[in-house]
Formats: C-alpha cells, sequence, structure tokens
C-alpha cells in the first residue's frame, strides 16, 4: 500500500483538491514542487494596497477630528474597505491556488504570529501585514521572518508596541514632569514576543526577562500615530516603521542572562537573532508545526525530527518544512485533525469549483461557523486542537453550511467526486449515502459533511 | 430472593423455536391474504427501556433514573413492563395481539450501526458479505408470482433490495427535507464514533431548544401507518411493506427521547392497524433494531451502543400476549462482556421461524434462503 496516497497529501498538507484541477503523479513531488515554484508576490494579491498607502490613509483620518461626520465616514469606510478586500483576496487565493501546500504554511505563519483585526488600526493593516511580512519569509529564515513581523505596524499596533515608552527616555523624563500618566513601559509585545512568537510558554524566562525586553524594544514605533515632529510626516518617509530615539530606555538590558548594551535600535534585533536561535524556541516551533500536520498530541519522533532540523540549519523554515514532508508520522492514515471553519469552508469551495460563490458569502459562513479571518481574539492565535473545533453545535451548523455549498455544487455528481477528492480515504459508509440521496445538490451536501471531508 | 429466570419466563427454557412461536390462525383468504411487515428501528432501540425487566433485582440499580418511567407500570409475564408511552400496544398485549421477543440479537457482535444494520438488513453473516436483502428473498419465497413488496420511504432499503419485485414510496416529501437530510447526515456519522456523539448531542440540544413535543411527528407517524396499510391491502396490494424508523441512538436524554420514539411507534403501529381493518387478522408485524444499548444508565442519562435487545411482534391473529426468550439475567457476571444484555436468542431464527409460520413455507426453507449461512 503507498503509505504516501493523495488522500493524505490533499487534505493534511492543501486544502483539498479541485475536480477540475486534480494533480497526479507522486504526492511528495507535488508537495516539494510547491516549495521550488513558490511565488511570495501572488498575481491575486497585486491590487491589495500595502501598508504605506494604508498607514498614510490612517494617518489622514486621524487628523480629521474637527472635520464634518461625512468626511470621517468616507475615510472609515475606506479603510475599513482594506480589510474586506484582503479577506476576499485571501480566500479567492486560497480557492483556486494550485499551490495549497504553501497557502497552508502562509496560513499557518500568519496564524502563528496572529494579529487580530478586533484591535483598533489593526484591521485594515492585516492584509498587508500577511503579505509584506510572512509571504516572504515561509521558506526563508525563521530570524528574518520574525524580525519583520515585529516591526510591521499591524503587529506594532495590535500588541501596544507603538505606544511604549521608556521611563528613562528623553520622552519618558517630559512626560513624567508634565504629570502624565499614560507614559511609560508596556510589556505587551515583549512578553508575548516570548510566550507565543519564539520560547514559548513556561520555558523559563522570568518577569525580568520580559521587562528587560520591554526596554530595549522601547523606540520601535509606528510614526503615523506619533503626532508632533520627526514622526515621518515629511513626503517619501517611512510611515509604518521607525526607530524613535527619544522614546528609547537608555542603559544595558539583561535577557536570559545574556546582557546586551546601550546600542538604540540594535538591542532588539539581536535579541530578537538570540530568540530565534534559542533550543526552546526550536522546540516551540516543531511542537506546532507537527501538531498542525499530524495530530494535536504529535509524536515526539516528529517533534524531535523537526526541532533538530531547526536548529542545525540555524532556523531554515525550507529545510524544516522538507523534514515535514520526509516524516514518516505525518503520513500516518488516521485522521485525527478536524477541520477549522476556515479549512473546511475552503476545502468545500474548492470540492463544488464553482464561480458562483462570492468570496464574502464564503466569509459570511465562516463567522457563522465561529472563525473570522485574522479575529482570534487572542494573540495565540485560533486554537490548532481538534477539541476546540470539534462541538456538536459547531458540527450541526457545518452540517447546515454543506446544505449551503451544495446548492451551489450540484452540477457535480458527488458520486464521483468522492473518491476523486478523498482518494482511497472514501468510504463505503459515505460512497452509500451520498449515492442514495434524493438530489445532486443533497448528495453533495452529505459529500461535504461527511467524515472524509471533516477530518484530515 | 433468587430469581429463577426460566420460572420467571412461564417455564420455556430453550432458545426461541418453532414450538415457542406464535400460532397463527389461517384466515379464509389463505396464504393469499397473508401480509408482512417490517419495521426497522435504526440507531440500536434500547430493549431493556422499551420492555423493562423491572422484575429483575439488578434493574433498578443499573438503570437509575431511567428506571423511574416504570414505577406504576403493570407487570407483564411477571418479570417485565412495557413502556408506558406503548398505550396501545399494551392493549393489543392484553388482547393477544403483541407479544416480545427478549434478549434477542442478530449474528452481528461488533457495535457499528451501519455494519450491524448491513447485516441486519442483507440476512449475511458478516458486514457487506451480500448486495440483497432477507425481505427481498421472502418476497422470492411467496407462492404469487406477482407478489411484490414496498418500502415506505424514498428510497427501498437494503432489506428490500434484491431480484424480487419491489418498490419505494413516500409522500412527497417524508418527512420534510431538511429533516431528510439531517436524518442521512446521522446515517453518515453512524461509521465514526466521534462525530456521532457530536451529532446526536447537537440534535437532542436543538429539539430541548426547540421545545419539540412530538405531535408534528406523532401525526407524521399514523400518516406512516396509514400509508402502508393502503399499500398492503388494495387487490393487487404489496404483500410485504417496509417502514424505517429512527431516532433510537439514546446517548443522552434517553427518557425524554426514547419515549417519544415509542408513541410514535405505538401511533404508527395503531394506524397500521386501524386501516388494515380485517385484513389485521392476517397480518404480522416485526419491530426489529440492529443491536442494543448498554446495561447501565451512561454519564449522560442515556445508554451506549450494546448488544442484546427485545424484539416486537404483532398482529390480528398472533395469539401473543406474553414476552418469550430466555432471560439471561443482570448480574454482572450475566452480561455480554460484562457491559451489555446478552442475546440469547438469533433474531434471524425470530424473523425465519415466525415468516415461516406466518406464509406456512418450509421453515428450513425460510431460514437457508433468509440467512444463508447461518
Amino acid at each position: 500500500m503507498d503509505s504516501h496516497s493523495w488522500s493524505i497529501a490533499a487534505t493534511r498538507f492543501g486544502y483539498g483538491h479541485r475536480p477540475s484541477a486534480a494533480p497526479a503523479g507522486s504526492p511528495k513531488a507535488w508537495l516539494r514542487q510547491q516549495i521550488d515554484d513558490y511565488d511570495s508576490r501572488p498575481v491575486a494579491l497585486a491590487d491589495l494596497p500595502d501598508s504605506q498607502l494604508i498607514a498614510r490613509q490612517f494617518g489622514a483620518f486621524r487628523k480629521l477630528r474637527n472635520d464634518d461626520e461625512d468626511t470621517k465616514r468616507t475615510a472609515r469606510r475606506a479603510l475599513r474597505s482594506h480589510l474586506r478586500d484582503a479577506i476576499g483576496a485571501r480566500i479567492e487565493l486560497a480557492v483556486h491556488t494550485s499551490s495549497p501546500f504553501a497557502e497552508r504554511l502562509v496560513h499557518f505563519w500568519a496564524n502563528h504570529f496572529a494579529i487580530s483585526t478586533e484591535k483598533q488600526g489593526a484591521g485594515p493593516l492585516a492584509g498587508s501585514f500577511e503579505a509584506e511580512v510572512i509571504r516572504p519569509h515561509i521558506f526563508g529564515r525563521f530570524s528574518d521572518m520574525l524580525k519583520a513581523v515585529e516591526s510591521h505596524p499591524a503587529m506594532l499596533i495590535y500588541l501596544d508596541q507603538a505606544q511604549s515608552i521608556g521611563p528613562n527616555s528623553r520622552r519618558g523624563q517630559a512626560a513624567a514632569q508634565r504629570g502624565r500618566r499614560r507614559a511609560g513601559l508596556n510589556e505587551n509585545l515583549a512578553r508575548e514576543i516570548l510566550e507565543l512568537h519564539t520560547l514559548g510558554v513556561r520555558s523559563g524566562y522570568t518577569q525580568s526577562d520580559v521587562t528587560e525586553f520591554a526596554k530595549a524594544l522601547t523606540g520601535h514605533t509606528v510614526p503615523v500615530l506619533r503626532r508632533g515632529r520627526n514622526t515621518g510626516e515629511r513626503e517619501g518617509a517611512d510611515r509604518t516603521y521607525a526607530f524613535v530615539g527619544q522614546l528609547h530606555e537608555p542603559g544595558s538590558k539583561t535577557v536570559l542572562g545574556t546582557t546586551y548594551r546601550e546600542e538604540g535600535a540594535r538591542e532588539a534585533i539581536r535579541i530578537l537573532d538570540d530568540l530565534a536561535a534559542h533550543p526552546a524556541t526550536a522546540k516551540h516551533i516543531a511542537t506546532k508545526l507537527a501538531r498542525h500536520f499530524s495530530t494535536d498530541e504529535p509524536a515526539a519522533s516528529l517533534v524531535n525530527r523537526l526541532e533538530e532540523t531547526f536548529l542545525k540549519t540555524g532556523g531554515d523554515l525550507r529545510a524544516v518544512t522538507l523534514s515535514l514532508i520526509d516524516a514518516p508520522e505525518v503520513w500516518q492514515t488516521k485522521r485525527q485533525k478536524f477541520l477549522t471553519p476556515w479549512e473546511w469552508s475552503i476545502a468545500s469551495l474548492r470540492a463544488i469549483d464553482t464561480d458562483q460563490f462570492e468570496a464574502m458569502q464564503a466569509r459570511r459562513v465562516m463567522i457563522n461557523l465561529g472563525q473570522d479571518l485574522w479575529k482570534p481574539g487572542s494573540p495565540a492565535g485560533f486554537d490548532d486542537k481538534a477539541s476546540a473545533w470539534a462541538a456538536p453545535e459547531a458540527l450541526h451548523r457545518r452540517v447546515e453550511a454543506a446544505q449551503t455549498f451544495g446548492r451551489r455544487g450540484s452540477r457535480f455528481d458527488a458520486r464521483t467526486l468522492g473518491p476523486l477528492l478523498y482518494d482511497d480515504a472514501w468510504s463505503k459508509n459515505s460512497a452509500t449515502a451520498v449515492a442514495r440521496a434524493e438530489s445532486p445538490a443533497q448528495a453533495m451536501a452529505l459529500m461535504l459533511a461527511s467524515p472524509e471531508a471533516m477530518w484530515r | 430472593m433468587i430469581i429463577n429466570r426460566r420460572n420467571m419466563l412461564g417455564g420455556s427454557a430453550a432458545v426461541i423455536g418453532a414450538s415457542m412461536l406464535p400460532r397463527v390462525a389461517f384466515a379464509a383468504g389463505g396464504i393469499g391474504s397473508k401480509r408482512l411487515v417490517f419495521v426497522l428501528q435504526r440507531g440500536a432501540a434500547d430493549g431493556l427501556g422499551i420492555i423493562a425487566p423491572v422484575g429483575d433485582p439488578n434493574y433498578a440499580s443499573l438503570r437509575g433514573m431511567l428506571a423511574e418511567d416504570y414505577a406504576d407500570a403493570p407487570l407483564i409475564g411477571g418479570l417485565f413492563a412495557l413502556h408506558p408511552a406503548l398505550e396501545r400496544s399494551a392493549e393489543m398485549f392484553a388482547s393477544g395481539e403483541m407479544m416480545a421477543v427478549h434478549a434477542v440479537a442478530s449474528t452481528y457482535r461488533d457495535r457499528s450501526h451501519f455494519d450491524g444494520q448491513n447485516v441486519l438488513e442483507s440476512g449475511g453473516t458478516r458486514p457487506y458479505e451480500r448486495k440483497d436483502g432477507w425481505l427481498n428473498r421472502l418476497v422470492g419465497m411467496l407462492p404469487d408470482a406477482q407478489a411484490s413488496g414496498i418500502a415506505i420511504a424514498q428510497n427501498i432499503p437494503l432489506a428490500l433490495q434484491g431480484s424480487h419485485k419491489a418498490g419505494s414510496y413516500a409522500p412527497s416529501r417524508l418527512p420534510d427535507a431538511a429533516d431528510d437530510y439531517m436524518r442521512r447526515v446521522g446515517q453518515l456519522y453512524m461509521g465514526d464514533e466521534r462525530l456521532h456523539m457530536l451529532w446526536e448531542k447537537s440534535l437532542a440540544t436543538r429539539a430541548m431548544a426547540e421545545g419539540m413535543n412530538g405531535s408534528g411527528n406523532m401525526r407524521q407517524a399514523a400518516d406512516v401507518g396509514a400509508l402502508a396499510a393502503r399499500m398492503l391491502s388494495g387487490e393487487d396490494g404489496a404483500r410485504i411493506a417496509m417502514i424505517e424508523t429512527n431516532g433510537w441512538d439514546t446517548h443522552n436524554g434517553q427518557r425524554q427521547r426514547l419515549g417519544r420514539e415509542l408513541r410514535n411507534l405505538d401511533t404508527m403501529i395503531d394506524a397500521l392497524k386501524s386501516g388494515m381493518g380485517d385484513l389485521w387478522a392476517d397480518t404480522l408485524v416485526i419491530v426489529a433494531t440492529e443491536f442494543g444499548r448498554t446495561a447501565s444508565i451512561n454519564g449522560t442519562n442515556g445508554t451506549d451502543h450494546g448488544t442484546g435487545s427485545a424484539t416486537l411482534l404483532y398482529g390480528g391473529s398472533l395469539g401473543g400476549g406474553k414476552v418469550l426468550g430466555d432471560w439471561p439475567g443482570l448480574r454482572q457476571s450475566d452480561l455480554y462482556q460484562a457491559r451489555d444484555l446478552k442475546p440469547t436468542s438469533a433474531l434471524e431464527d425470530v424473523i425465519a421461524s415466525t415468516s415461516a409460520s406466518h406464509f406456512t413455507l418450509d421453515p428450513k426453507l425460510v431460514r437457508e434462503t433468509l440467512f444463508p449461512g447461518r
């Protein structure tokens, strides 16, 4: 029996097949090809505005303090449309891509470095965040992705870094003299970098490490959010990111036993590089990747393999990804991951293979199923365990949504689609249920609601 | 007090055999007017909840709150009580038009609905061994070459599929489309334990939220019974009918859910009886399920997949009014794999013997045709 079956390649590594474009040949080669052919700037996203443009609009919007309501409303709507456009483009790309494995990795890393559109200011930037700091690095170095992420305005805004001020910095001292309470250190980004982005929770760092790291991070900010002089208002200046020395806490900082001498913007970069190379980070990343692509409680052998590759190659994500593809543990036939609402909706749209379903309709389905894109409600991102999604009401809603999708996909015969999409995993039980359906639409709905479509 | 289980069953110690089967009076029309209805309870109906062995000393403790339903139920056959929702059935039991065989199971011993139903419907010894059903083969055994079978359903279920004449009929939508889809999804998840549990829970929650009182379902149940009677009683009417019932998979909230399904069943059979009129005397109804449920109540006030269940028989000339079978008892050591009612009668035997007797066919031939290899 071929253990590298298409049913696993398509669903565990991808978003399922599209009947009009199901690949052939070796599943492993298909996955490797996606790494070799990877395009970090897909045409489908070319029309989306970059963070510079959005930041400029955001800055202009913030200046509309005394303008009339109509002007403000128009500006607000323009900003909001960026999120909607980015969500639509992401859905369209995922549904139509011929590199679903690469998309899965983009989405995995975007969820690892989660931002949430609930935070004011982060929403319009969400699409640019993924395009500018996640996509270019999924097969590059982890440290490069980490540094890019932590200086993107979406992250700086989401985790309050843009407001953090060194208490002994020039601005901090000035604010203290004026008696302003709000000016001070904000530890949010430093803490989440340690807990979520790199080392992982309970990996040995202390509160002192968090505070010292937060001090080192001061000065890294979003110019457009700051008023007054020297904040990048000049034509052509970077509006999304700047290191403002006046905000930076002076003195050396000690993080995880290493003392970083006073070096301005360089301090944070050196700490991030050291964190990226830390063994705890390797273990944390390896565990999350293994959990995402195998089971909720991944085999130690799999985690070790990824961890070793990560450490040996200095966090080369291309090597780590190849290691993942070659790991026998991810090819085991038992399906134990319950698709998230996002994954299931995308897979369903690919299965029905239609242009009749608009991205915004798909988004509404996802919201109804409990997962709104880029809105995890916590910096930890969306939960990646089956237990978080496999709940009675959630399943019921998914079964109802299958009817909605099924009606649009009834130009296909689900009886022939089942074996094509799920390959050797397509069960007799499901085939029987589909064959007995009273209509093509019902057959399609049953196929999309089948266990084969729910687990990967 | 030590219960002598054999005494409790009126001295019938043998596994059910021809001698114990209902004596069917031959009506004037002879074989030609005989009718048989097979009611399949999909989802593993709880035999211990339908015909409750309230006289067994271990029953109350095993069943907890589920036993409370029988507080005022009259004893039948010394040991048992019919579920109070079976009002018309109780009347038929009293008049000899109903009986039950307890501790029954097919040859299937695992606990998958889909496989269990496949074995029960096909009459094979293993799941997916045969592609036709025993009910269809029974159609083929009837002397009348024009004999046919009819399923009150959208599609012909496996039990009635095969080379002999069979059809299906359902009013335009039975029940409505959404319910039909949901029912099919339930079937779809029977092979997936995790989804099955989630699905059952979601249905129970929804039902509770919508405050379903079952009146709509009961009207539907009566319609199905009346429809089956019409299909069976015409001049060229079908000789054998099959009715599928659902909702027996009571993993949680069993008191409410089992009560509702039994009321539906009771209503459906009462409507069938009324609809058959004089032909009721020539009618045999077999109500069976793929397997039973655990002897013990579970943590969610329900029961899980088990083994032995009860088979119900109805008919105008049944000579019923008794509970047959060899009662295995409910002590831990009496239970099958220490959890389920131990089957002491083969469902295949019950079906073959009663059918042969009803149609006056050679019992050995019926058994070999319906359940080959047994």
